[in-house]
């Protein structure tokens, strides 16, 4: 790379900060034209964050972007447009019942009389030049993923973007769509274009990237020619040196097989397939681990498991009770399986939109599971009031009172509410939905202490976590996922970060 | 330079949404929204009429409550207004916006007065008793068809139920026609049987007393439907469902709760109270049937039961209030029309006033911070 | 003669179907931007009021009163009123994020009363009846020739007022505006999508205020020119109920049209042969209730929304953030 050139983009003592936690501190570095740099996270390391500050989506607390040597104040996705700078997000912003033509003119100021038939001509430039393929009187509405992304890509050209950034971009994609896929980006390069793509998939990273930036918990670590790179360095830069965490693993003798997930197949609502052949054995007295990069199928999972999420035929999910009996979760809704007198408790990832009713108190989100207890018409309110007197004298919430409504209670507290319920109702399966997110360090250890008595009480828990420290310190094992597929159960005791790292961002050939 | 930018492109504040606001100071609010309406229409009436403020609110209060009769005329009218809020409490609470009240009290009132009018020989308790099913049962489907369609293909329901009213209207008029024939009016339905009158209930004799005041039991009725719908909203399973469907589906689905199956019930029930109403309203006032028997309370009903936040206590405080405004402000324009004030201005009056006042939720749900003192509010 | 019965039916159905579909014109616009106006039958009963007003006062203050003036006072007055109620819905709608049916139900409460009580206040005569012939001569005159000349094709393509043909126009210009402007195409994506449409520049809370206020305006135009076309220029205080019921049948034609300007042609017509029944169908020994006549474009209107719904086309569906409200994610 040549280092005389002046880079298209430097970012120089980069800070964000989100209440008191920092996404990125004091991020220094420089990105050229004519190349692809690829920025290389785990989940919470900040990347997206970083990006979102170049688009225009957040301005930064402190240091400076220079865009081509020019110092430049990005205040609003406006401001990057006219510094050349066009982001490809994750969720697409496009308007479903317009064509591809109408999306791309969306907005635009200053061009002239409105004329779709030119600015179709223009799109089919674009796309014979950098090798699309794209129908500009279709529309949104019809389009596969892969196209809403083209789309979204001709749409940042068309407004004369330079500097192209693309938020985790084959996410979406079938790997045939992924090559194609890079190969534009080539062009692009060829064309003198800097591509930012933000991703976590290390052979990605090696087959497209020219150089490889890392961030770590929202620090800068390094940059490296992507030629002198392996996967195994990069999972080295990417998840750090081991933490040793004084998490206690507490052992258990008596392990009982308790659930047992076999060949599940799942789509989500926009008919992707989220879920491919998954199967694995959940045994009480032991916390089953799942990592994962996020989005690879674990709320997909845990939601098909209660009884939320649609599985495929084909599919099996049995329950081995404590006495010994075997029973069928499929196709069961939530009200099913407990009416079979199967405690099964699930805290979800969405505390506030799903397990906790925001604007009720303590009392009233205690009711959530019990409510429809008894026959008579009037909801049992003693019960859940005590329960939650309990919860918050045992777990130390801090509320004014049990009645006011939870949203107002600091994200710590909340999740102790939620966690407290569901393991009042003594279960036999205990899922965890990225149980520490955002808590603090006590919080969380009140957490893991939970989760160890359950465990010793005989529960089989699965925790779905992403601080692989965590998930090392405290499971017994850990099943990968990797693109809505299992890519390893390992033995946390034996395992190393790299390689959960690895089977996160490797797809096994077998397993493919 | 940086900063030449920053004070270009800052707006002067921006919105925060707050959920923090404290019971007292909320209705603090609102009271000062109210008396801040009261203080522009005395501007207005004076400007208008030269009434000074004094005799103004004097007039205001008198006809709302300056004799027993308009006293009677003002709970009367906040009954029915209470009423159909109620209806429209489980419905709201839910987040299904019923705008298809004043259609629901119309055929519930329909059934009721079909059933008076044609089965004149049934015994008093089975008549009463076929009325109210009718009236439950009329109002209860004009309440279930967009509640289906909403539930099974997400069709708008407030288009759907808006609709729906006038629909009810039409029917009304029908059989309006159709009875009246070649009269000029209707006119009132077993003027002289009185069958079907919640006055046939008792006997003749004893006339005097609230006892036999078709009124009274009214509102009697009124209120029991009030204090069961609060506890029905607080204390029941079904209650609870509704608050959790309105919360969000997705935590209803967690819950374990079919989200369809409430939706369904509760606006069977919604709009089956809206038809009792009916019924009530057709048995014990107006004694027939028109088009204009909701009085246009259908839709000031959504208003009430929106400012009262789903609590059917505080529904009888802001009926109660509406309708003061509006028999007050009818006495205004019968003193001073000759002067130009009249009926029409009380409307503009009452209107401004709930503009003013359903304005001021603005500034309970949200505050204004300006950029200045970002760090300082945000820290608090 | 069936014929002339079926031309007189088809003539007063049109006359009628010009003015709801300018209301409904407006109110196209304003749901295009994403907000349901529930108080477009206030917001035509105040366009109205003050539109005959102010001709009213005209005429009978001048000896001979110019055509021109009085267009441009029928209608500009009754614009700018009614831009004035759009102004209201859009301060607590966008600005003050006050849910939107709420609103517009109290705007029409409010507009209603107001039109009364500005008729009443100026026109001094609460029952009574006024009416201002110059202001009917001049707002419902015919194209010369082609109104009286043509046969059948005059009676039934050439014999309305030219108001009715202005606003054939308007519709064909709502269409152009929308499918074939820029600021059309940011204006449906803001109904559509706001977030989007934010993202992408486009001045959101600028364009559902325009929105609401060039619409009311239109709804407002449609007051006067019901007055002029249908109560052939005559005013009471006590027509402004039957004008709010047009307004609420304009909210329906919206859903009818399939919020397609174009559709609105002759969804119009269909409403006001429905309406119109009520006189004709017994002229030609048809007797059946006209109750039950003057229901069907309500009932027509709920087939749609379901058979829409059911159809699952997305061409055919209102916007899709209709009666959402849209603040930017605080950032």
């Amino acid at each position: 790379m040549n280092t005389n050139m002046t880079p298209a983009v430097t970012f120089r003592g980069v800070t964000k900060t989100f209440g008191d936690n920092y996404a990125n501190k004091d991020i220094t570095m420089d990105i050229y034209s004519g190349e692809i740099l690829a920025l290389l996270g785990e989940n919470g390391s900040g990347k997206t964050t970083l990006m979102n500050m170049l688009s225009g989506i957040y301005y930064p607390d402190g240091g400076e972007i220079f865009i081509r040597g020019k110092k430049a104040a990005i205040r609003s996705p406006h401001d990057a447009h006219e510094l050349g700078i066009g982001m490809i997000h994750q969720h697409f912003k496009l308007v479903d019942v317009f064509t591809a033509t109408e999306n791309v003119l969306l907005g635009i100021r200053g061009e002239g009389k409105y004329n779709p038939a030119a600015a179709a001509a223009r799109i089919r430039e674009i796309c014979a030049t950098y090798g699309f393929e794209l129908d500009p009187s279709q529309k949104v509405y019809d389009m596969t993923v892969s196209q809403k992304q083209t789309l979204e890509i001709v749409k940042a050209l068309y407004r004369g973007a330079e500097i192209l950034i693309l938020d985790e971009p084959t996410a979406v994609l079938t790997p045939q769509e992924a090559d194609k896929l890079f190969s534009v980006l080539r062009n692009m390069r060829a064309e003198g274009k800097t591509v930012i793509i933000i991703t976590h998939k290390l052979q990605e990273v090696l087959s497209i990237s020219d150089r490889v930036a890392i961030l770590r918990k929202g620090g800068y670590i390094d940059t490296v020619d992507t030629s002198s790179a392996t996967e195994l360095s990069l999972t080295e830069l990417m998840v750090g040196k081991k933490v040793e965490l004084e998490i206690e693993r507490p052992s258990v003798k008596d392990r009982v097989l308790r659930l047992q997930v076999q060949h599940v197949n799942a789509f989500n609502s926009e008919g992707t397939q989220v879920l491919t052949d998954v199967s694995f054995d959940a045994y009480g007295g032991e916390i089953l681990g799942i990592a994962g990069i996020s989005g690879c199928g674990q709320k997909e999972l845990l939601e098909a498991v209660a009884g939320l999420q649609k599985v495929e035929e084909g599919s099996e999910i049995l329950y081995d009770d404590p006495k010994g009996k075997r029973e069928s979760l499929l196709g069961k809704s939530p009200k099913q399986i407990k009416r079979m007198g199967i405690s099964l408790s699930f805290v979800p990832e969405d505390r506030l939109g799903m397990g906790l009713v925001g604007s009720m108190g303590m009392t009233g989100n205690m009711m959530l599971k019990s409510y429809s207890d008894g026959r008579s018409l009037i909801a049992e309110t003693k019960a859940p009031k005590e329960l939650a007197e309990k919860i918050r004298d045992e777990l130390e919430v801090v509320t004014p009172s049990i009645n006011t409504p939870v949203r107002r209670l600091s994200g710590g507290n909340i999740q102790k509410v939620l966690v407290g319920r569901e393991i009042a109702s003594s279960p036999a399966v205990l899922m965890t939905a990225y149980a520490v997110r955002g808590l603090d360090i006590n919080a969380s250890y009140t957490i893991y202490h939970l989760l160890n008595q359950q465990k010793q009480k005989g529960v089989a828990v699965i925790f779905v976590g992403e601080d692989l420290d965590v998930l090392l310190a405290l499971c017994d094992r850990i099943l990968v996922l990797c693109g809505g597929r299992v890519n390893g159960i390992v033995d946390a005791k034996e395992t190393t970060k790299e390689q959960i790292g690895y089977l996160m961002t490797n797809l096994k050939e077998e397993n493919a | 330079m940086s900063n030449q930018m920053t004070k270009k492109r800052e707006p002067l504040f921006h919105i925060v949404r707050r959920d923090n606001m404290p019971m007292l100071a909320a209705w603090g609010y609102r009271i000062g929204a109210f008396v801040l309406a009261l203080l522009l229409n005395a501007v207005f009436v004076w400007c208008m009429v030269r009434v000074d403020p004094i005799t103004f609110y004097s007039t205001m209060w008198e006809g709302a409550f300056g004799s027993e009769s308009y006293i009677w005329a003002t709970l009367k009218a906040a009954a029915k207004l209470l009423c159909i809020a109620v209806a429209l409490s489980p419905a709201f609470k839910m987040r299904f916006w019923n705008i298809g009240a004043e259609g629901q009290v119309l055929i519930g009132g329909m059934a009721a007065a079909f059933v008076m009018y044609h089965y004149t020989a049934l015994p008093t308790v089975v008549l009463f008793l076929v009325m109210i099913i009718a009236s439950i049962i009329a109002g209860g489907i004009w309440g279930f068809l967009p509640a289906f369609f909403k539930a099974k293909m997400n069709a708008n329901e407030t288009l759907f139920t808006l609709m729906m009213n006038y629909i009810a209207m039409n029917v009304v008029d029908y059989f309006y026609d159709k009875w009246r024939g070649f009269r000029s009016a209707l006119g009132i339905l077993n003027q002289n049987t009185k069958i079907g009158w919640f006055a046939s209930i008792w006997k003749d004799n004893d006339t005097d007393g609230l006892m036999t005041n078709e009124d009274f039991w009214f509102i009697v009725v009124i209120l029991v439907i009030m204090t069961l719908m609060f506890f029905y909203l607080k204390l029941t399973k079904q209650g609870y469902e509704i608050s959790v469907v309105g919360e969000s589906h997705n935590m209803a689905r967690y819950a374990g709760i079919s989200v369809n199956k409430v939706i369904l019930r509760t606006m069977i029930l919604s709009g089956a109270i809206c038809g009792f109403c009916g019924f009530l309203v057709v048995s014990s006032q107006s004694h027939t049937i028109s088009s204009g028997l909701a009085s246009g309370y259908g839709f000031t009903a959504i208003i009430v039961a929106w400012l009262s936040k789903f609590n059917t206590f505080t529904m009888a405080g802001v009926s109660l209030l509406i309708v003061a405004l509006e028999k007050g402000s009818a006495l205004m324009a019968n003193t001073y029309g000759m002067r130009g004030f009249s009926s029409s201005a009380a409307d503009v009056m009452v209107g401004a006033m709930l503009l003013l006042i359903i304005g001021s939720e603005f500034f309970i749900n949200y505050k204004l911070m300006f950029r200045k003192k970002d760090k300082e509010v945000q820290a608090a | 003669m069936t014929v002339d019965i079926l031309i007189g039916w088809l003539q007063q159905a049109i006359r009628f179907a010009a003015f709801i579909m300018l209301a409904s014109l407006g109110e196209l616009l304003i749901e295009k931007s994403g907000s349901l106006n529930l108080g477009t039958p206030g917001t035509m009963c105040v366009g109205a009021a003050a539109g005959f007003i102010s001709v009213f006062y005209y005429c009978n203050s001048t000896e001979d009163p110019n055509a021109a003036i009085i267009i441009l006072l029928a209608l500009g007055v009754s614009f700018v009123a009614a831009t004035f109620m759009g102004v209201l819905f859009g301060f607590f709608t966008i600005s003050l994020r006050i849910n939107q049916n709420v609103v517009g139900l109290v705007m029409t409460m409010f507009g209603c009363g107001l039109a009364e009580f500005l008729s009443v206040y100026f026109i001094k005569s609460e029952s009574g009846n006024v009416r201002c012939q110059e202001a009917y001569d001049v707002l419902t005159a015919k194209i010369p020739f082609l109104s009286d000349k043509l046969g059948y094709v005059s009676d039934i393509l050439f014999s309305y007022g030219f108001m009715v043909y202005a606003t054939i126009a308007l519709i064909v210009g709502m269409m152009i505006f929308l499918y074939r402007t820029r600021a059309g195409l940011n204006l449906r994506a803001v109904g559509e999508n706001p977030g989007t449409a934010d993202a992408a520049g486009i001045n959101v809370t600028g364009y559902k205020y325009a929105a609401a206020c060039v619409g009311s305006g239109l709804i407002g135009m449609a007051g006067i020119f019901c007055v002029m076309e249908f109560k052939s220029g005559a005013w009471a205080t006590a027509d402004v109920p039957a004008i709010e019921a047009f307004g609420w049948l304009a909210v329906a034609l919206v859903i009818f049209a399939l919020w397609k300007p174009i559709n609105l042609l002759w969804g119009a017509v269909v409403f006001g042969v429905c309406y119109w029944a009520e006189s004709y169908l017994p002229q030609m020994g048809i007797v059946i209730s006209t109750d039950i006549v003057q229901m069907l474009p309500y009932v027509i209107t709920i087939l749609v929304l379901i058979v829409v719904n059911l159809r699952k086309n997305k061409e055919n569906q209102g916007p899709a953030s209709l009666g959402l409200p849209y603040f930017r994610e605080e950032r």
